[in-house]
């Protein structure tokens, strides 16, 4: 089976494993809570002398002031630019030098930092991370050169990518009142005036440790990093009353927004789609365990029932995905996407999916759909203890959203709960009771009359 | 503040050597019953087995007029073997979440199997059906054929895909690494039914076969397995699998590409290093400071850190088995694209003439030997090293021995390599975005 790895696509195919890892009778974690209200969560994991280090705040874009848009991902750059204890590079330069890796990102509702390095290294790395949540030093000089940085950051993950670009709008025309129709990455135009007090006013605001979850997994037990997080995290005190902004739950009234961008760096066409759905936090769980069933059953692989249908028997189309994100504060989005086969257009590929999930919702979801969509889902469940790093990555979104260890390992009980009837009506209600937006990526019209062009065309100098 | 905060991490380094801690790996040589040899690396901790394999000779030996050919057939194996079609071998596999994949690179076919111990068997069953008895039925040909060709027309706009294809046409001019190995729209349709079969015919061949395996399996049971999987594969099938070496040209240029981009992606490379050269460990030492190493590197810090120039700039050492090149890559704003090329030149020029300093060497020494662990975290990737390990001839104890082969470079062996290997006139260099509009910025 060909697996490509389109841009977006490989955005949707995420969900579905994050929703598999996210497994607390499978990870085995261990959690307590520091006095001054910061989680710890240990997931322990021997194989290799290493840890995976994060700490996750609260806080994500969607949290950001009206015009301010980008500011919680500026700061996240920001932070790596050093404390009185850590100044100018150092925080770079010692990580490096005690051989570790380490990386940050920002989502809608979480920013993460994280360090992969030797299990001896960790109380270093406690340090620095405890030291530049209160004592971040930002000197204009290097706010102005970052923000340069993230404005190229911005050209090359979405002005440079069409679908990118598309995919921008269409949030934009789905969401529209809600946080989430703003892109993590910020408007350009708003990049540019984002200062040091903007970056300091999120810092101070929540970055505190009742808004943070620490949360380590690899070659430590709790007996030795217990007194680890309370002599690096516990000493820091308690400070201000940061509550992450509650998420607007309005639903906007009811339209299908459609985004069609031509743009001359498309060869193929690219059909796509988001659904606002039920979220982890937002509606009814059942329908939210019933949704990861759907998206499994429809569009999980390629014996999947509309893959089959689309792909396979009616040909309309080469690819078809489906999946479903119900790790957010505010609601939860499900993805469909297309690439029509040659020769057909992005229109007749929607009219034939319209035309088979109408079917699958009026009378295809059976008995058997489900029990196979559940042993798939829990087949895997194995393999999400195997590697540290996206075990403490999956527990950590699932805990930076409001999710309980608890909610993360009843979750293969919850799945096996889910009736037939459920998943019929929650599929049904997906697409009846909530907006959606259709975006259409084409070539320019010129250029579209002839498709199939041989390759390389464009390559020569 | 400052000197404290140096010398206690300065002493950290220098205990660094003694106290990385030792990786609980072993590997061991199986030799199975009927004779094929494979690393293991056995660990019951997690009830998982990966078994990584590879033939040697990849997509390089496909020919001209059915370039794609081994990309096409590689995405078939999983798609119905024996009396399987593609629908009921596909549900098999995600019926018991097992993972058997098939990829082409340019010199090896390579293979893994991911799969929980108490599906091990019927995954077993399912590779060896894979490798021995793939069907190629119409209608998932078809359909692979179809989703690969939607795949070559995605790419032709993409700039980044733009930029790497000049590069290889213009450094491997005339070489099979020169070639896209996806293929293009008619040599993937010229491909037929018959071209896939005498591809597994003369692609599966125990003389060509490497493996590797980890996890919760015995060498008692590898070596059954083993046999299970390859033992009726025919011994040689007698093809040459060595290509001509290559060398990128000694006198670089610039090549141009003129796209409508708020961003220019550029791309430079010039003569590399091969795995097998003794000078291997010391250049991957002197690439870690000039452009390896995420954050701390000398691209990093004159494009990103002090200029804002970029998101992305890194450079590489990337060893094909007959041909190298060391590679530097920049996304930076169209409008001052030849400003970051003239950093990047003025900073090849120095590696070479200047070399690394002794503190850019310890700390990068420390980086490399600490960070060795972070590389077994998951048993897939054990595996995937052992495999690496074996191709190379790298040796049994090379786990252990890797970070000894770092900790004994020299200064004076990282500026004598700098010295032999970065060569600034000899960089063909790719623009792909919006032609100049003025000169250089000064500096």
């Amino acid at each position: 089976m060909r697996r490509f790895v389109l841009g977006l696509t490989l955005m949707f195919a995420t969900a579905g494993v994050m929703a598999a890892e996210a497994n607390a009778a499978v990870y085995g974690a261990e959690s307590f809570m520091l006095a001054n209200g910061m989680q710890v969560v240990l997931i322990p994991n021997h194989r290799a002398p290493v840890v995976r280090h994060m700490v996750w705040y609260r806080i994500g874009a969607a949290d950001e002031t009206p015009g301010k848009s980008g500011i919680a991902h500026f700061l996240e750059h920001l932070m790596f630019k050093g404390t009185p204890k850590y100044p100018g590079g150092a925080i770079n330069d010692i990580v490096a030098k005690n051989g570790g890796d380490q990386n940050a990102f920002t989502s809608q509702d979480y920013t993460g930092y994280y360090q992969n390095i030797a299990v001896d290294r960790l109380p270093l790395m406690m340090d620095i991370e405890a030291d530049r949540m209160r004592n971040l030093v930002l000197d204009k000089k290097e706010v102005d050169t970052e923000r340069e940085v993230i404005i190229e950051e911005r050209r090359m993950s979405t002005d440079n990518v069409p679908s990118a670009l598309l995919f921008e709008r269409l949030n934009a025309g789905l969401w529209m009142t809600n946080h989430y129709s703003v892109p993590i990455i910020g408007w350009e135009a708003e990049m540019h005036g984002l200062t040091r007090e903007d970056a300091f006013n999120v810092y101070h605001a929540a970055y505190a440790p009742h808004n943070a979850i620490l949360v380590v997994a690899g070659d430590i037990t709790m007996d030795k990093l217990k007194p680890l997080a309370e002599k690096y995290y516990g000493a820091i005190p308690k400070s201000g009353d940061y509550k992450p902004r509650a998420r607007s739950t309005f639903l906007d009234p009811r339209a299908e927004t459609r985004v069609v961008l031509r743009d001359e760096r498309v060869s193929q066409p690219e059909w796509m789609r988001e659904i606002i759905a039920p979220s982890y936090n937002v509606g009814d769980r059942t329908d939210v365990h019933a949704l990861e069933l759907f998206a499994e059953m429809i569009g999980g692989g390629s014996t999947a029932k509309l893959y089959r249908t689309l792909v396979i028997e009616q040909k309309v189309v080469a690819s078809f995905g489906a999946s479903y994100d119900a790790d957010a504060i505010s609601y939860g989005t499900f993805y469909l996407s297309m690439t029509p086969s040659p020769g057909v257009t992005p229109e007749q590929a929607e009219e034939a999916f319209t035309k088979a999930m109408d079917a699958t919702l009026k009378d295809g979801i059976t008995d058997a759909d489900v029990v196979q969509a559940k042993r798939r889902m829990l087949a895997g469940l194995a393999f999400a203890k195997d590697s540290p790093m996206s075990a403490a990555r999956a527990v950590g979104a699932a805990l930076a959203v409001g999710e309980t260890l608890e909610d993360i390992e009843n979750w293969p009980d919850e799945i096996g709960k889910v009736t037939t009837e459920q998943v019929r009506s929650a599929a049904r209600k997906l697409f009846t009771q909530y907006s959606w937006a259709t975006g259409v990526l084409l070539p320019p019209a010129a250029r579209a009359a002839a498709p199939g062009r041989p390759a390389a065309g464009g390559a020569k100098p | 503040m400052i000197a404290f905060i140096r010398t206690s991490v300065c002493a950290v380094g220098l205990l660094l050597a003694a106290m990385v801690p030792a990786l609980a790996i072993t590997v061991k040589e199986v030799k199975s019953p009927g004779g094929i040899t494979a690393y293991l690396a056995e660990d019951h901790a997690t009830p998982i087995i990966a078994i990584t394999f590879g033939f040697r000779g990849g997509s390089a030996l496909d020919p001209a007029a059915k370039l794609g050919l081994s990309g096409l057939a590689t995405s078939l194996l999983d798609e119905g073997a024996g009396d399987l079609d593609s629908f009921a071998f596909q549900s098999e596999l995600q019926d018991r979440a097992i993972t058997l994949r098939f990829g082409d690179e340019r010199d090896m076919i390579r293979g893994n199997l991911l799969t929980t111990t108490p599906n091990a068997s019927k995954a077993l069953e399912l590779m060896h059906l894979a490798l021995t008895k793939p069907r190629f039925d119409a209608e998932p040909v078809e359909r692979i054929r179809r989703q690969i060709q939607v795949g070559i027309a995605s790419n032709q706009e993409d700039p980044s895909y733009i930029a790497r294809r000049t590069l290889m046409e213009a450094i491997f001019a005339g070489h099979p690494y020169a070639r896209d190995d996806d293929g293009t729209q008619a040599t993937i349709a010229a491909i037929t039914t018959d071209d896939l079969r005498a591809w597994v015919k003369r692609t599966f061949a125990r003389d060509r076969l490497l493996v590797s395996a980890s996890g919760d399996i015995t060498p008692a049971d590898l070596g059954k397995a083993i046999d299970q999987l390859f033992g009726e594969l025919p011994a040689t099938t007698g093809i040459n699998v060595a290509l001509p070496q290559v060398t990128p040209p000694a006198k670089g240029k610039t090549i141009r590409v003129e796209k409508p981009l708020s961003q220019s992606i550029v791309y430079m490379a010039q003569k590399g290093i091969l795995r097998n050269d003794p000078d291997w460990y010391i250049e991957i030492v002197d690439d870690y400071i000039f452009g390896g190493g995420s954050f701390s590197s000398r691209l990093m810090n004159e494009v990103r850190e002090k200029r804002g120039l970029a998101y992305s700039v890194a450079s590489a050492v990337s060893p094909f088995d007959y041909g190298s090149y060391m590679l530097g890559y920049v996304g930076t704003r169209s409008d001052q694209a030849e400003t970051s090329i003239a950093i990047m030149r003025d900073e090849w020029k120095k590696m070479r003439d200047e070399g690394p300093t002794q503190k850019e060497l310890d700390d990068a020494k420390q980086y490399l030997t600490g960070a060795w662990p972070l590389r077994f975290t998951s048993t897939g990737s054990i595996a995937d090293i052992l495999l690496s390990v074996q191709k190379d001839k790298l040796g049994l104890d090379y786990i252990d021995k890797r970070n000894s082969l770092i900790e004994s470079v020299t200064l004076a062996d990282a500026k004598r390599v700098a010295k032999r290997l970065y060569d600034p006139e000899g960089l063909t260099v790719v623009v792909v975005g919006a032609a100049p509009k003025a000169p250089p910025a000064k500096r």
